[in-house]
C-alpha cells in the first residue's frame, strides 16, 4: 500500500528563517496527527505538503506524488480544512459548498447534490440556506469541514478542527472525525495543538517542535505496550508495606512516606492489593490508576526535543 | 443519497476537465455581479448609445428619409465616427469598472477564502484569468462587440466596398478596445487584492484616474517637461486609440511610447496581483 505521507529530508525556509529542518518519516495511519506546541511548524508542514509554500530542502510524496513537481494530483486527492476563518460572507452555505465542489472537478448537477448531502451530514442542513456571514463560529467551523469533503477526497487534512468551538461543539466535531476515519474511503491528517483531539482520533502521531522532527509514535503501539501505573497514598505503614507489594511482581517506588508509584505487572490483580493492604493494616487514602497518555509521550518528547527518536 | 442518511460517503462519479476549472469562478462572480439591481441597470444603459448608432447608420442609408432631407447622407461612418464610439463607451467602460471590478476579488481576500480555491486543482493563474473574464466580457460586451456589429451593420448597407477600403476599422475598434478593457481589467483587479475593502478600491481606482491625470498636469507645470503625461492613464489609452484611428490627437506622446506605458503598466498590475492572490501571505521578518 502507498504511504499517504512520506517525508524525505524536507526543509522550508521563509528567506533567512528555517521553519522546518530535515523531516524525515513515513506516516501511513488511517488518522495521521500532528502535534506540536504553537509555532511548532504543524500549519507549514501542511501548507507545504499542499504546495502553498516552496520546499527549501527535501522533499516530500503525498499518495506517492512529489509536492515538488505534482502538486495538481495532490490537491486532486485532498479536502483541506484551514485554520482560519476562510469563507465568503455573502454566499449562501450551500451555493458555498457547491462552488467548492465543482472547483474540484465535480459536474454542477451532482456539486449541487453532493452539496446538499454534505451539509445535511455535518450538521447545517436547516441553516444551508442562510449566508455564511450570518453563521456562528462553531457553524463555519462545520461549512469549512463541509467544503473540505465534499468532493470526496483520499485525505482530508484539518487544521485545528476544534479551535474556537465548546464542548459540545467539539464532541459533535470529533464525532464526525470518527465517523469519517471508520468509514474506510478516507485518511486523515490531523494538526493540532490539543493532545485530547489527536489522543482520541489518531493512531499515529508527529510531534513537532521548533520545525524540528522530535517525535513519531504510533499510537496503536503506544497504547498496548505501555506501562499502567498506581499513584498510592497509605497510611498506617510501617514501611514493608512497599515489600509486600513488589512480591505481587510490581515495580516500586516510594515518593515520600506515605506515597508510593507503583508500576504494574500484566497480570496484576488490584484485590491482591486490598487484600495486602487489609492483611498489613494499611489504610490507601488515595489511589490513582493511570497508564502512559500521549500527554506523557508529549512531555517525554518535548523534553527530549532537540533529538530525533 | 436521501438526505436522511447521514453518514459519509465518497465520491466516485466523473470529472470535469482541469482546463475548464477557471470558468467557474467567472460563472459564480457573474452570479454575485448581477445580483445588484443598479449595476444591472447601468449594464443595459451601456448599449443605449450603441443602439443609437446603430439607428443612425441605418437612416443614414434610408433614401426616402435622405430625399426627404435632401442631404446625401447625415453623418459620415468613418475613422472619426468609430474613434469616437470607442470613446463614449470607453468611458462607460470604466465606470462599469469602477461598479464591479473592486468586488471580484477584495471578498475573498478580506475573507481569508484564497486557501479554499488554492487547495484544490486551481491554479493562481487560473483564479485570476477566471476573475479577470468576467470583466473582460462585461468591457467587451460594450465596447469593441458593438462597435463591430455596427461596422458589420455599416458594411451590409453600404456594400463590399466601402468594406474593403475599411477593413483596418474593425481591427483599430478591436485593439483599441482591448488595450482599454486589459488596462483597466489588471488595473481594478490588482487594487481590489491590495485595498481588500470593495468601497476604498473602487475610489482608489478613481483617483488612479483622475489624480494621475491632475498629477500629470501639475508635474508638466512644474518641472517644465511633458513627461508627465505618461502618467494620465485615460490620455495615454486615447493616444493608443487615435493613432489607430488615424486620428489627429495633440499629445506629447507618440502612439508607441503609449503602447508601451500601458502594457508597462498592466505588466506591473500584474506583478502586483501575483504578489497578493497566494493562499498565504508570508510575511518577511
Amino acid at each position: 500500500m502507498v504511504p499517504v505521507i512520506e517525508l524525505e529530508g524536507l526543509g522550508v525556509r521563509f528567506w533567512q528563517r528555517t521553519i522546518l529542518e530535515d523531516l524525515r518519516c513515513t506516516l501511513s495511519g488511517r488518522a495521521i496527527g500532528l502535534l506540536g506546541p504553537n509555532g511548532a511548524g504543524k500549519s507549514t508542514l501542511i501548507n507545504t505538503l499542499l504546495g502553498f509554500y516552496p520546499v527549501a530542502a527535501g522533499t516530500a510524496r503525498v499518495f506517492g506524488y512529489d509536492i515538488r513537481t505534482q502538486t495538481r494530483q495532490i490537491r486532486s486527492l485532498t479536502g483541506y480544512m484551514p485554520e482560519t476563518d476562510c469563507f465568503i460572507a455573502h454566499m449562501t452555505a450551500v451555493s458555498f459548498v457547491r462552488m467548492m465542489a465543482e472547483l474540484s472537478g465535480l459536474p454542477s448537477g451532482a456539486a449541487l447534490e453532493r452539496a446538499h448531502e454534505v451539509l445535511f451530514y455535518v450538521g447545517l442542513g436547516e441553516a444551508r440556506y442562510r449566508k455564511l456571514g450570518t453563521y456562528s463560529l462553531g457553524m463555519r467551523q462545520l461549512a469549512k469541514l463541509a467544503q473540505a469533503i465534499v468532493h470526496g477526497p483520499k485525505l482530508m487534512i484539518l487544521d485545528e478542527p476544534t479551535n474556537g468551538l465548546d464542548p459540545p461543539a467539539r464532541q459533535r466535531m470529533i464525532r464526525l472525525i470518527h465517523e469519517m476515519r471508520d468509514s474506510r474511503q478516507l485518511q486523515i491528517l490531523l494538526c493540532s495543538h490539543l493532545l485530547r483531539d489527536v489522543e482520541e482520533t489518531c493512531d499515529e502521531v508527529l510531534i513537532l517542535k521548533a520545525g524540528r522532527q522530535v517525535h513519531y509514535a504510533n499510537l496503536e503501539e503506544e497504547r498496548r505496550t505501555n506501562k499502567r501505573f498506581l499513584e498510592l497514598e497509605t497510611a498506617g505503614d510501617d514501611g514493608d508495606f512497599a515489600e509486600a507489594v513488589e512480591s505481587l511482581g510490581c515495580e516500586c517506588a516510594v515518593t515520600s512516606g506515605k506515597r508510593m508509584k507503583v508500576v504494574l505487572p500484566q497480570s496484576f490483580v488490584m484485590r491482591d492489593l486490598y487484600r495486602l493492604a487489609e492483611e498489613r493494616n494499611v489504610q490507601i487514602r488515595r489511589m490513582n490508576y493511570r497508564r502512559d497518555s500521549l500527554e506523557d509521550i508529549f512531555l517525554k518528547a518535548m523534553e527530549n526535543g532537540n533529538g530525533r527518536s | 443519497m436521501a438526505v436522511h442518511k447521514r453518514s459519509y460517503r465518497g465520491y466516485a462519479g466523473q470529472l470535469t476537465p482541469l482546463w475548464s476549472r477557471f470558468s467557474i469562478v467567472t460563472r459564480y462572480a457573474f452570479k454575485n455581479v448581477f445580483q445588484w439591481k443598479l449595476l444591472t441597470a447601468f449594464f443595459n444603459a451601456c448599449f443605449l448609445f450603441p443602439l443609437l448608432c446603430a439607428v443612425g447608420i441605418y437612416l443614414n442609408h434610408n433614401m426616402r428619409l435622405l430625399a426627404m432631407f435632401g442631404t446625401r447622407s447625415f453623418f459620415s461612418v468613418d475613422a472619426g465616427f468609430f474613434f469616437h464610439f470607442l470613446r463614449v463607451q470607453g468611458s462607460l467602460a470604466f465606470i462599469l469598472t469602477v461598479l464591479v471590478g473592486p468586488g471580484l476579488v477584495s471578498p475573498d481576500l478580506a475573507n481569508s477564502a484564497l486557501p479554499l480555491y488554492f487547495c484544490r486543482p486551481l491554479s493562481r493563474a487560473g483564479y485570476v484569468a477566471g476573475k479577470m473574464l468576467v470583466l473582460v466580457t462585461l468591457l467587451s460586451l460594450i465596447t469593441w462587440v458593438p462597435g463591430l456589429l455596427l461596422f458589420v451593420i455599416q458594411c451590409s448597407l453600404t456594400g463590399a466596398g466601402w468594406m474593403g477600403a475599411n477593413l483596418w476599422l474593425a481591427a483599430g475598434i478591436f485593439l483599441g478596445a482591448a488595450i482599454e478593457i486589459l488596462v483597466f481589467s489588471v488595473l481594478a483587479l490588482s487594487l481590489s487584492a491590495w485595498i481588500r475593502r470593495k468601497l476604498a478600491a473602487g475610489a482608489a481606482l478613481l483617483a488612479v484616474f483622475f489624480f494621475g491625470a491632475g498629477f500629470a498636469e501639475a508635474a508638466d507645470a512644474v518641472l517644465g517637461t511633458h513627461k508627465g503625461a505618461f502618467l494620465n492613464l485615460g490620455r495615454l489609452i486615447a493616444t493608443v486609440q487615435a493613432q489607430l484611428f488615424r486620428q489627429p490627437w495633440r499629445s506629447p506622446i507618440s502612439g508607441g511610447g503609449a503602447w508601451l506605458a500601458l502594457l508597462a503598466v498592466s505588466g506591473f498590475c500584474l506583478w502586483l496581483l501575483a504578489r497578493k492572490v497566494r493562499a498565504y501571505e508570508v510575511v518577511r521578518g
